[in-house]
């Protein structure tokens, strides 16, 4: 019970957006098996949901050390263009291609981690100038080229199906799997909430700090590079200025929504799965009953704004004072 | 006779030096670049830059941080043009609006994390996708402006000889600097943003009025990003949901490379002005080699790294001959947060 008991508010949450669509769209719950695999809305929200999942999973780490990584979509930016590069361009085998991909993702996530644990910098800044700089990088090395390719290999990463699933989804249940039983079946999950809590006490105990931290930030890199591998692989292209564009500020949503508190210290990785599915259930709901694109930025900031009220002790008191006192002037009268 | 150096600036100093050494090095290489003209153009063509870091010093002096000003760039720039085009109004009552706007949106977001504590960086990220958000919602499309009235405001400007043109944009820039320069030393607001930054519990012992403090530099941020839009347009006379884009960083790169401690507290309004001058140079020189405009995003994100490396090893040095207790904390390693 009372494991249920964090991940409550984004099952209601998501309970809510989906009773919502059962009256207005009902053609978002069928699904079918076609040629042994699964097809359907809720698999495709799944699907779509995959790269800021996988983002998610790593930011959740980062933000349960007490920081922030806002350099995720950039980063994601990097492997599509290193990986596309190598592979279209210098004829590299895939393997090679996407573990360098992924490897220029997980350095760029050392240096990050550099930056905080060993310099001491605010997260906030060290990933802001990532943020910029991932997306130079990427560019630089695509020689600004928006690069298109046809291969099959490459586009299974996206499009390709696994025991009945779609292979986005299978990946980011292996990671989940991965990230889960590390957090909760170790001691790791712990010292990542004792860092988060306290970092001076956590070192006088014996955790090393900095390695934790620096290690949140590596995970948290090579999340993004996969999926920006995903991104890339899905749409054929590899568009170093528009992929990844504007996901962490959703990665960092589905980790809150998830119950993840920002100011460190817990964390829980299923929460964030399903803050991630209900990301990605409103972008379809608000998609499917035709609004406009542009305006999903504005609700999903209006939405953050909702979540720190909520998550805000002065907000939470003043509220249920507003009740208390009605109460006791019903009582009253 | 000795040489007194005030440490209180030796970080200007050590930005001033900087900048010198850019501009010469550069001019070497390039002749050209010691002209006026190149000058004046420093100064149009970060007009809009300057004015935005200007806010952001105030901001980081207190502790904090606003993401939330280069979209509030495109949100004012797509809404004058949308104004002034589509709806046919008056340019001076868009401004008007314009300031309006930036202000409140400023205040709303200065309110959230005062009075909710929720951290600035998260509040003012919600603030930045609101504002791109918003200016996509009015339109995707570029809308040039073509409106008389406006296109006689960007034409203004003071002529030096040799048919030199300041424009409106810089001057602009140049009365903002100058109000909170005398704002940050010889008023009391001044002082309370150092006092806040400094240390926001013994500022609230001391009886300093923190909210109102907080709530007006957020406000003030947000008047001056959505003043910086007015001069974008004023510049590029277009409307643009792009436009804009990593700004926030490069403001944020002006005010460190400035000398202002991000930790809050340390720091003056003049360094922000160098840390400004210094960027328009590396960008000039940039656009004079035709080098591809990501080694600029790239040059300033490696200055900025380096001005922190530098920043945190003067402090450490600081700290480490103030008192030998301190040395258990430098070993223990930094344990700040945002």
């Amino acid at each position: 019970m009372h494991f249920l008991g964090t991940l409550i508010w984004p099952l209601l949450a998501l309970a809510i957006i989906l009773v919502f669509n059962a009256f207005f769209t009902p053609i978002m719950f069928q699904m079918e098996i076609k040629d042994g695999h699964l097809y359907g809305s809720l698999i495709d929200i799944l699907n779509r949901a995959a790269p800021v999942m996988l983002m998610a999973i790593g930011m959740t780490l980062v933000i349960a050390t007490r920081g922030i990584d806002i350099s995720v979509g950039s980063v994601s930016a990097v492997s599509g263009s290193f990986t596309t590069v190598l592979l279209v361009l210098d004829h590299m085998p895939l393997a090679y291609a996407i573990i360098i991909g992924l490897g220029v993702c997980a350095l760029l996530g050392l240096w990050n981690g550099f930056m905080v644990a060993n310099i001491g910098v605010q997260p906030i800044v060290t990933t802001l100038i990532m943020w910029v700089l991932a997306r130079g990088i990427a560019s630089l090395f695509a020689q600004g080229q928006t690069i298109i390719f046809e291969n099959p290999r490459y586009e299974f990463i996206a499009n390709g199906f696994l025991f009945g699933l779609p292979f986005p989804i299978t990946i980011v249940l292996a990671l989940f799997l991965i990230a889960q039983l590390l957090t909760r079946r170790t001691a790791l999950g712990l010292f990542i909430e004792s860092v988060g809590c306290n970092p001076i006490a956590s070192r006088y105990s014996g955790v090393n700090v900095r390695m934790i931290k620096q290690g949140v930030y590596v995970f948290t890199g090579f999340c993004a590079g996969i999926a920006g591998l995903i991104n890339t692989a899905n749409i054929k292209v590899a568009d170093v200025t528009r992929s990844g564009d504007g996901l962490e500020l959703d990665a960092i949503l589905a980790v809150v929504i998830g119950g993840t508190s920002l100011d460190g210290g817990k964390f829980s990785i299923t929460g964030t799965i399903i803050g991630a599915i209900v990301m990605q259930t409103l972008t379809t709901t608000i998609l499917t009953n035709g609004i406009p694109v542009q305006v999903t930025r504005v609700i999903k900031a209006l939405v953050v704004v909702f979540i720190i009220l909520i998550q805000s002790e002065a907000f939470r008191v003043k509220v249920r004072g507003l009740f208390w006192r009605r109460e006791h002037e019903a009582a009253n009268r | 006779m000795k040489l007194q150096i005030d440490k209180k600036y030796i970080a200007i100093y050590a930005t001033i030096a900087v900048a010198v050494l850019l501009y010469v090095a550069v001019g070497i290489i390039y002749p050209n670049f010691f002209g006026l003209r190149v000058f004046v153009n420093f100064f149009r063509d970060n007009a809009f830059l300057g004015i935005i870091a200007v806010g952001m010093t105030l901001v980081i002096l207190s502790g904090g941080i606003d993401l939330s000003v280069g979209s509030m760039i495109a949100f004012v720039s797509v809404m004058s043009a949308y104004l002034i085009e589509n709806s046919g109004m008056n340019p001076f009552l868009v401004f008007a609006i314009s300031l309006a706007c930036g202000a409140l949106i400023g205040f709303s977001m200065g309110c959230l994390i005062h009075f909710f504590n929720a951290p600035p960086f998260i509040v003012t990220l919600a603030g930045m996708f609101f504002c791109r958000g918003m200016a996509n919602v009015i339109s995707l499309e570029s809308i040039p402006i073509n409106n008389p009235l406006f296109k006689g405001i960007m034409k203004f400007g003071i002529v030096l000889p040799n048919n030199i043109k300041i424009p409106t944009t810089v001057i602009i820039y140049l009365v903002v600097f100058v109000v909170f320069l005398f704002i940050m030393h010889f008023t009391k607001f001044g002082r309370d943003v150092y006092a806040v930054g400094g240390s926001a519990q013994s500022a609230l012992l001391m009886g300093l009025r923190i909210g109102r403090t907080k709530v007006l530099i957020y406000t003030l941020s947000g008047l001056l990003s959505s003043l910086a839009g007015i001069a974008y347009i004023l510049n590029t006379p277009a409307g643009y949901g792009l436009a804009g884009i990593g700004t926030e960083l490069d403001a944020i790169a002006c005010v460190v490379i400035g000398g202002t401690l991000l930790t809050g507290g340390v720091g003056y309004l003049a360094g922000t002005f160098i840390g400004v001058l210094i960027q328009a140079i590396i960008k000039t020189y940039l656009t004079f080699s035709s080098l591809s405009t990501w080694w600029t995003k790239i040059a300033i994100g490696v200055l900025i790294m380096i001005f922190i490396l530098l920043q945190r090893f003067f402090s450490q040095v600081t700290r480490l001959s103030k008192a030998g207790g301190e040395v258990i904390f430098k070993k223990l390693g930094p344990v700040g947060r945002t």
